[in-house]
């Protein structure tokens, strides 16, 4: 089987993404590990204590960082999945199937945090709130994605089914980006925002968007690793695959 | 350094339990992932070695 050689399209084969996504996993660890490096830096040693919450605001770093990537990911795995059964692209569902245990972690980590951050703030390590019941959702439309995906033995019919789940989830993300606004929620409401003025300290919100970048890096880094797993389980019968184990070079 | 000593900064003014908490379970998080990766494409990996193995004692049979 030979990828057609002149458009981006090329990509969209499994046996040229693969050696790509190789080159590119370095580089991303590298950044994450950077980045994360830097962002603690900044977190607890450049940004000062909180007036109001005392040095329990530290958990914001990784807090608003995991919660952002949370939703990101959940969006951008819904779309390789319909990209995936819109266009018959096997790779696409692959890349799907690769973002959704990252994006699961990236959410347990928001809700885990947030737990360890409500307890001292609000008293309580969980509350039925709009905000993390919704977040609570996320994880749970996440492992159900796997579960699925997990049950179904054909890899073609696992692909479109999980790319339901997916798709249909994804009016989830508004819910939980816009909670705070809809219902009246012990959580607060969005500290950054694109139209207004962010309502914290230069050098806290530099720390919480190096940590985000960070994490961004991260999971492409985690996925990409991902991918190349899964695309030597379904490719492992082609000639390509068989080629690179023969070299030593899979 | 803003803390004076490593004792007030593992004591985090008191949230200590609540800092480490979080940042721990997020690193032990990460790192598990890093270990299922590396788990998952070893299996890949040996996975196809097999294969290869099992035709080529198919072929030299026939």
């Amino acid at each position: 089987m030979n990828a057609p050689r002149s458009s981006l399209f090329r990509f969209a084969s499994p046996q040229v993404f693969y050696p790509l996504a190789g080159k590119l996993i370095p580089w991303f660890a590298v950044a994450a590990a950077a980045l994360a490096a830097w962002g603690v830096y900044l977190g607890f040693f450049v940004a000062p204590t909180d007036a109001t919450q005392g040095d329990s605001y530290r958990i914001i770093y990784i807090h608003v960082a995991s919660a952002w990537m949370s939703m990101f990911l959940y969006v951008i795995m819904a779309f390789w999945a319909a990209i995936g059964i819109a266009f018959n692209t096997r790779l696409s569902s692959m890349m799907a199937s690769a973002i959704a245990p990252t994006g699961a972690l990236m959410t347990f980590i928001a809700l885990w945090t947030g737990a360890f951050w409500g307890r001292p703030t609000w008293g309580a390590y969980w509350v039925w709130d709009a905000r993390l019941t919704s977040e609570l959702i996320l994880l749970f439309l996440y492992l159900g994605f796997i579960a699925l995906q997990a049950a179904i033995d054909d890899a073609r019919r696992a692909d479109r089914a999980g790319a339901i789940i997916a798709i249909v989830g994804v009016i989830n993300v508004p819910i939980i980006y816009f909670s705070v606004k809809w219902w009246n929620t012990l959580h607060q409401g969005a500290s950054v925002s694109l139209t207004k003025a962010p309502t914290m300290a230069t050098t806290m919100l530099t720390g919480m968007l190096v940590m985000a970048l960070a994490f961004w890096m991260y999971s492409i880094a985690a996925s990409l690793a991902r991918v190349r797993s899964i695309i030597l389980e379904r490719e492992k019968r082609t000639d390509w695959v068989r080629e690179l184990s023969d070299k030593g070079a899979l | 350094m803003q803390w004076g000593s490593w004792e007030n900064f593992w004591a985090m003014g008191g949230y200590g339990f609540y800092v480490w908490g979080a940042y721990g379970m997020t690193v032990a998080v990460l790192a598990a992932e890093f270990v299922l990766l590396r788990t998952r494409r070893a299996r890949a990996k040996s996975e196809i070695a097999r294969e290869l193995r099992t035709r080529i004692q198919a072929e030299s049979k026939r």
